[in-house]
């Protein structure tokens, strides 16, 4: 793509680094931007700069978060159980839900070797010694995805925990909520009639 | 299993072809180069989404172009793949896109011949276990299901193996992946033995046919896991971290070939093992047809090159089963031999390209 200006395709190669934006959509962004009031994009610059230059993680959950203490110590949680997620994202999703009201620990991805992640390039250890510290933890929840390296990141979570007797739990998997069994692939469908659980009305 | 029509649109040499094809017998002519091997490449593709000849889907696209597109269709089924550059393969069957690409396996079954298929006889294991997977892929798609997952936790564990960077290896994280790959190694392994018992008579039955000296087929099937097998590769763990890579497992599985007892590979003579392969092969056209119930689309690229003409004549007299085989596609260069060998077959279309 050849452009009439070099501040736009400087412009342009920037927001096009960005996830799922192509060249295009990356100069249409850019051209809305200089079409807006100035400080329409003064706002959004310093926005990204503050977000850079100040977001912190907390220092127990590794949450993104404005502070090293997050509101994960917040006295309404249930402090007896830690939820496992991969990402941030994760944790929104499972406080949308409204079901759960433990405590949550990032780990920031999951074991791969193949792409250069080992159990010491995720936040594994520092769960492990946050378990062991608190006494009040009695559970721990896996919600990793159902991948291979989710597994494998859940199987060598569940092997460092072995010793410490604490009781190791994980997300169901089987039949999304308002769809067929018919359509559901074998795997997921075979899992959950070996996991099958009693039927209750409530 | 027929297959009606077919559109390729910048798939190697074909710029834009359409054919449309015979129930039975197809005969593919013309000279060195317009395409005929490229044209059995093409229904391969719609069966297994990759080409049969090993290729990467780029080479496979017309030279200047982006994109390559196959549109099949069958009598009961489309079936259509289409890959261009940086992009992903995109593949639909009757216009849904399935959930991975590995689902059309077994949809339509295949078998082809191919003139270097005597490589398979000369090379490593690996050529061996590839066709041995193609046919339990056909069928099982739990066994296809468990191969993908196995080759990729041995990947994690070759790639464990490989960090070196002074720190001790993860014992615990090793573990972890040999309790994944074991239970998978049985099971792939296992699965293997089986589908040699069953497919050893086909194999003899099909040598039989072809040759009459009375020598008899055989098929040797070696594998580390077998009784005790979790012990010794747990107690090969050190090894595997001195080579940094995985030596026990089914990725080592062979299928030797034997004829009266002894490798074939070393005292076979070339029609011998040209006659082996073609066995081999048509004992996999049978083996699948019995397992899936259709009968499979049967690929023979210049398969009369090498051939003395009574074998030729005796391999014509064959595929003229009308019980036995249904659609066939033949390619041949010398397009004299075809029309006379054909000559009285009234259900055999000829394609000349």
């Amino acid at each position: 793509m050849e452009f009439p200006s070099q501040l736009v395709e400087r412009a342009v190669e920037e927001i096009s680094r960005l996830p799922g934006i192509g060249k295009k959509t990356a100069l249409r962004l850019a051209l809305h931007l200089l079409k807006q009031p100035e400080d329409a994009t003064f706002e959004l610059s310093s926005a990204l700069k503050e977000l850079r230059e100040n977001i912190k993680y907390c220092k127990t959950c590794h949450i993104i978060a404005d502070t090293e203490e997050c509101t994960c110590q917040n006295a309404y949680r249930d402090t007896s159980v830690i939820c496992v997620v991969e990402d941030t994202p994760d944790v929104l999703a499972i406080r949308n839900t409204g079901q759960y009201n433990g405590l949550f620990h990032v780990l920031g991805g999951r074991i791969s070797p193949m792409d250069g992640i080992g159990p010491e390039n995720v936040k594994i250890d520092s769960l492990i010694s946050r378990i062991k510290s608190d006494d009040q933890v009695k559970e721990v929840i896996l919600a990793l995805s159902a991948t291979m390296e989710g597994d494998t990141t859940s199987f060598y979570i569940t092997k460092l925990l072995k010793e410490s007797g604490i009781k190791v739990t994980t997300i169901a998997r089987g039949i999304p909520v308002g769809s067929e069994l018919e359509f559901a692939d074998e795997v997921t469908l075979g899992r959950s009639i070996t996991t099958r659980t009693l039927f209750s009305q409530d | 299993m027929i297959l009606k029509g077919l559109k390729l649109t910048s798939f190697k040499n074909h710029p834009e072809s359409s054919f449309e094809f015979g129930e039975r017998i197809n005969c593919v002519l013309g000279k060195n180069g317009v395409g005929k091997t490229n044209l059995l490449d093409a229904i391969y593709y719609l069966s297994f989404t990759k080409s049969a000849v090993g290729s990467q889907d780029r080479l496979a696209i017309t030279h200047d172009e982006r994109a390559f597109t196959l549109f099949g269709t069958y009598e009961e089924l489309t079936i259509a793949i289409q890959f261009e550059k940086g992009k992903v393969k995109t593949l639909k069957i009757d216009g849904q896109e399935p959930e991975r690409l590995s689902d059309v396996i077994g949809k339509v079954p295949l078998v082809i011949v191919l003139p270097d298929d005597t490589s398979m006889i000369k090379e490593g294991s690996e050529e061996r276990r590839k066709f041995f997977d193609g046919a339990l892929s056909q069928f099982d798609g739990e066994y296809l299901k468990s191969l993908l997952k196995y080759n990729k936790v041995l990947k994690q564990r070759n790639s464990l193996l490989k960090i070196e960077d002074g720190r001790s290896l993860n014992k615990k994280l090793l573990e972890t992946y040999d309790d994944q790959l074991i239970p998978l190694a049985v099971d792939i392994s296992n699965k293997r033995q089986e589908m040699k018992e069953v497919f050893l008579p086909f194999l003899q039955k099909n040598y039989a046919d072809l040759h009459e000296g009375g020598e008899v087929p055989g098929l040797n099937f070696k594998t580390h896991v077998t009784e005790g097998f979790e012990g010794r590769f747990k107690a090969n763990a050190q090894k595997d971290q001195i080579m940094q890579r995985t030596l026990m497992g089914s990725h080592k599985d062979d299928f030797e070939f034997l004829l009266d007892g002894e490798l074939i590979k070393k005292f076979g003579s070339q029609g011998q093992q040209k006659t082996f392969i073609i066995a081999l092969k048509l004992a996999l056209y049978d083996f699948l047809k019995e397992k899936t119930g259709k009968k499979p689309l049967l690929l023979l690229d210049d398969i009369f090159d090498k051939l003395d003409d009574s074998r030729i004549e005796l391999l014509v007299s064959l595929l003229l089963d009308h019980d036995r085989f249904q659609q066939i596609f033949i390619t041949d260069a010398r397009k004299d031999r075809s029309k006379v060998l054909f000559k009285k077959e009234k259900e055999v279309n000829f394609i000349e390209l």
